[in-house]
């Protein structure tokens, strides 16, 4: 094969590119050549082909997610804000706390098991390079429908993929989401999250400052994953005696990066690193153009150093491996040996790859020939930015129009069957089955996690001092209103931190759409930015950064609209926690909140094949004095048990709080046909002593917000109006469907 | 009686952790032969009589389906006197 070097573009300006088969459209291409001056080498093209594809230069969606730096609140809490690999928020005493959610859809539809295995590895770095401790991870996750052929075939790998790598690494997996919807079949949600932890002091940002500081990578060696599209290029420069296609799956170690953390961790407690960059999608590429450019730009790269796993690669496709569990430092001169000896004992792969220099270019050789010299700014972050053309659906008016006719409940029986319904269907279903694969308590410091309303883990031994964590996203919803749908996603997270009795800090989130090309997907998109970003400003909460998955669909049918928003909170004292549910009888129940006839886009309409009717719409001042009353109660521990109202409504609700202790209830509830089943916003049931009753009471006048008795907790029956639905009943009914399907 | 071998292997350019841990206990036990180590997996089918192509097309479409991976995993049928 020839290498296609900057002096032979110079003296070939004609030669044919492969720059359509790469993912770039003629005028992408025809700006390279002018940024450049000349054509772009294979290697320049290659780098400039992914740093600018979707997933890495975000050019259809960058014009909208301005606002959330446009709207977004002035508070103190946010340390480091969008831009980096993930915003760090202040939680007091100190520390710090940095979180992020990531999609790893497509790789998990190929394959299921390392897909998601390497989605939760990617994340976890991204947290690492904050300078952070990872402590917990979370995973909302979709799929086709349960009983689908596809769907289980897809969701053991994709669960055992994410159990498997979390629990090597030692990290707890603390909530997350199981959906099933038709839209998923085909193209499945792997969205993963990860929490750290770091005092203030510890910050770590990707940049590379200082000429005569070194390029130094570390971490697992190179090899030929992930480089699919690329395999375009090789195809093209390699003869007939070469390798073949190169696979676009990766493959995971979490043995290796569990090492490369504590490694990591060593080399930042004694600050030897001026910037950090972890090795994700587009590999050195965007780790070298991101490093330069978050300094002043110059660095100067001798490929042929990098460490390899398989000898045959070209320079291009070293430029974009995705091989996993490797990290990029810039390391000053003077700190260089302490920094190989730590890797040394670590038994961690290092090799300085070059240096920064005080020119504006990133240069990179091979064997002394120069392959890239471009300005690092121009493939990094001044990518094309596209402002798509958007278009309201046809469909939005007609389902909104729709009557959504259901079966309502109101004799006892009807009353019976509904519950036992509701808690058998697998969206509402007891998610153990996937949880009990996951180790949700190593570390020793996991105070919530599923089925909780929030994931909560302690972050100081001492003081107690904790931060809760949610993720939600109603699709269905957003489908109806995709503007609503964002804030009610919004609303509802940080209404399951609250129920805990923590204080709602920061927003992170993880927007799954299908084609961006499609204007009425477009639409989808933009109306759910604008919505979380309103909702954002209005409820006080930074967006602390995000991720967004485009091309969600299979052929013409798109994935529903799936912001999935993930909500941190602080908690002074995990000790003074509201638990979930009541374990004892003799408690009053109460409902907070108020209960109107949203009915479309409930769970009862989806299992009754209504899709049509009008979301709800967020009142986001209701929900705050809601918070408050919660965060108020937990202080002054007036709650004994505090429960979300969200999917399956009253009925979900009441099914889990009474399976998890076995203490059955007794519920009076007026108006059954809608009370039952209806989905509205912004409720909560509480349990409390009798003897809190003034308190309660003066809270909720305080805070204006509805509270209704609704019954009392004791016996081994869930009693509402009279119908009597055994727990052991019940309880079969809701834990039985998981395993029925997943054996 | 004759017995169908599957072997399989991850393709040449899948990171194999487990041969990667072999390659690096070798030289610590002082076996310094080893320039890389590759591991993969054997399965050893018995069936009556000669096997027939038909027969082992079968074999290769259920290790296509169950003993390998095909998206990250190269197999391999033959038959073994």
């Amino acid at each position: 094969m020839a290498l296609d070097t900057v002096a032979i573009a110079q003296r070939n300006p004609d030669a044919v590119q492969p720059f359509a088969e790469l993912g770039l459209k003629p005028d992408e291409y025809a700006r390279i050549k002018e940024i450049l001056g000349r054509r772009p080498t294979s290697s320049e093209l290659a780098m400039y082909s992914v740093m600018w594809s979707e997933h890495c230069s975000y050019k259809s969606s960058k014009v909208h997610l301005k606002q959330f730096g446009d709207k977004a609140v002035k508070t103190d809490a946010l340390l480091v804000g969008i831009g980096e690999n993930a915003g760090v928020v202040d939680v007091g005493q100190g520390y710090a706390v940095t979180f992020k959610i990531e999609s790893h859809n497509h790789p998990s539809f190929i394959e299921p098991y390392q897909g998601a295995a390497t989605g939760v590895g990617g994340i976890v770095r991204d947290i690492l390079t904050m300078g952070a401790r990872p402590i917990a991870v979370m995973d909302p996750l979709r799929f086709g429908p349960a009983d689908a052929a596809d769907t289980r075939r897809v969701l053991p790998g994709i669960i055992a993929g994410v159990g498997g790598y979390g629990n090597c690494l030692g990290l707890p997996n603390i909530g997350g989401e199981v959906v099933f919807d038709e839209t998923y079949i085909g193209n499945p949600l792997v969205n993963a999250l990860c929490v750290g932890v770091m005092k203030h002091s510890d910050i770590k940002l990707a940049k590379a400052a200082g000429a005569g500081n070194l390029v130094v990578l570390y971490g697992a060696k190179t090899g030929g994953d992930g480089i699919g599209g690329v395999s375009v290029l090789a195809s093209e420069t390699f003869d007939s005696t070469g390798p073949a296609k190169r696979p676009a799956v990766q493959v995971g170690d979490p043995f290796v990066e569990k090492v490369l953390i504590e490694c990591s961790l060593e080399i930042f407690a004694e600050d030897l690193v001026v910037g950090i960059q972890d090795l994700g999608g587009a590999g050195l590429s965007c780790a070298t153009s991101e490093l330069a450019s978050g300094g002043s730009g110059g660095m100067k790269v001798e490929l042929d150093r990098v460490p390899l796993r398989d000898a045959t690669l070209s320079p291009e496709e070293i430029l974009m491996s995705e091989s996993q569990e490797r990290m990029c430092a810039i390391v000053e001169p003077k700190h260089i040996d302490r920094f190989l000896e730590i890797c040394k004992k670590w038994d961690v792969t290092v090799t300085v790859i070059g240096e920064v220099t005080d020119g504006e270019r990133l240069e990179i050789t091979w064997h002394g020939d120069l392959i890239v010299d471009v300005p690092p700014r121009t493939v990094a972050h001044d990518g094309p930015v596209y402002n798509r053309p958007l278009a309201k659906p046809e469909y939005v008016d007609r389902v909104n129009a729709e009557k959504v006719i259901v079966p309502r409940p109101s004799t006892a029986g009807e009353i019976k069957s509904t519950v036992l319904k509701l808690a058998a269907t697998p969206n509402l279903a007891d998610k153990s089955w996937v949880t009990s694969q996951y180790d949700r308590y190593v570390q020793g410091n996991t105070i919530q996690s599923q089925p909780d309303d929030s994931g909560m883990v302690r972050i100081d031994e001492k003081t107690h001092l904790g931060v809760a964590i949610a993720t939600d996203a109603n699709a269905n919803w957003s489908y109806l209103n995709p503007y609503e749908g964002a804030k009610l996603a919004l609303a509802e997270a940080a209404r399951n931190i609250a129920t805990a009795g923590a204080i709602p800090l920061a927003v992170t989130n993880c927007l799954n759409f299908g084609s961006p090309e499609d204007p009425g997907v477009m639409w989808q998109f933009a109306e759910s930015v604008r919505g979380l970003a309103d909702g954002c400003l209005e409820m006080g909460l930074p967006v602390t950064g995000g991720n967004v998955s485009f091309y969600n669909q299979t052929g013409a049918i798109a994935i529903l609209p799936t912001p999935v928003i993930g909500v941190l909170g602080v908690i002074d004292d995990v000790r003074t926690r509201t638990p979930m549910s009541f374990d004892r009888a003799g408690l009053e129940l109460y409902l907070l909140g108020e209960t109107a006839d949203d009915i479309a886009g409930s769970e009862w309409a989806y299992m009754h094949g209504q899709r049509g009717g009008c979301a709800p719409v967020a009142d986001l001042q209701r929900e705050m004095r809601l918070i408050e009353l919660l965060v108020a109660g937990r202080t002054s521990q007036i709650f004994t048990a505090a429960h979300d109202l969200s999917q399956g409504g009253l009925s979900a609700s009441l099914t889990e709080m009474v399976l998890r202790h076995n203490v059955g209830a007794d519920i009076t509830i007026a108006n059954i046909e809608v009370a039952l089943i209806s989905e509205s916003p912004g409720r909560v049931i509480v349990a409390i002593d009798p003897a809190k009753l003034e308190q309660l009471l003066a809270l909720a006048k305080k805070q204006d917000i509805d509270i209704v008795k609704i019954g009392t907790t004791g016996g081994d029956n869930l009693v509402i109006n009279g119908a009597v639905i055994p727990l052991n009943e019940l309880r079969t009914a809701h834990t039985e469907t998981f395993p029925k399907l997943f054996g | 009686m004759a017995k169908i071998v599957v072997d399989v292997m991850l393709k040449p350019e899948i990171l194999d952790p487990q041969g990667v841990a072999v390659s690096a206990a070798l030289p610590r036990l002082g076996f310094t032969f080893a320039k890389s180590v590759r591991q993969g997996k054997r399965f050893e089918i018995e069936v009556d009589g000669e096997p027939t192509p038909a027969q082992l097309a079968e074999v290769a479409k259920a290790a296509e389906t169950l003993l390998a991976n095909p998206v990250i995993e190269t197999f391999t049928v033959r038959v073994e006197k």
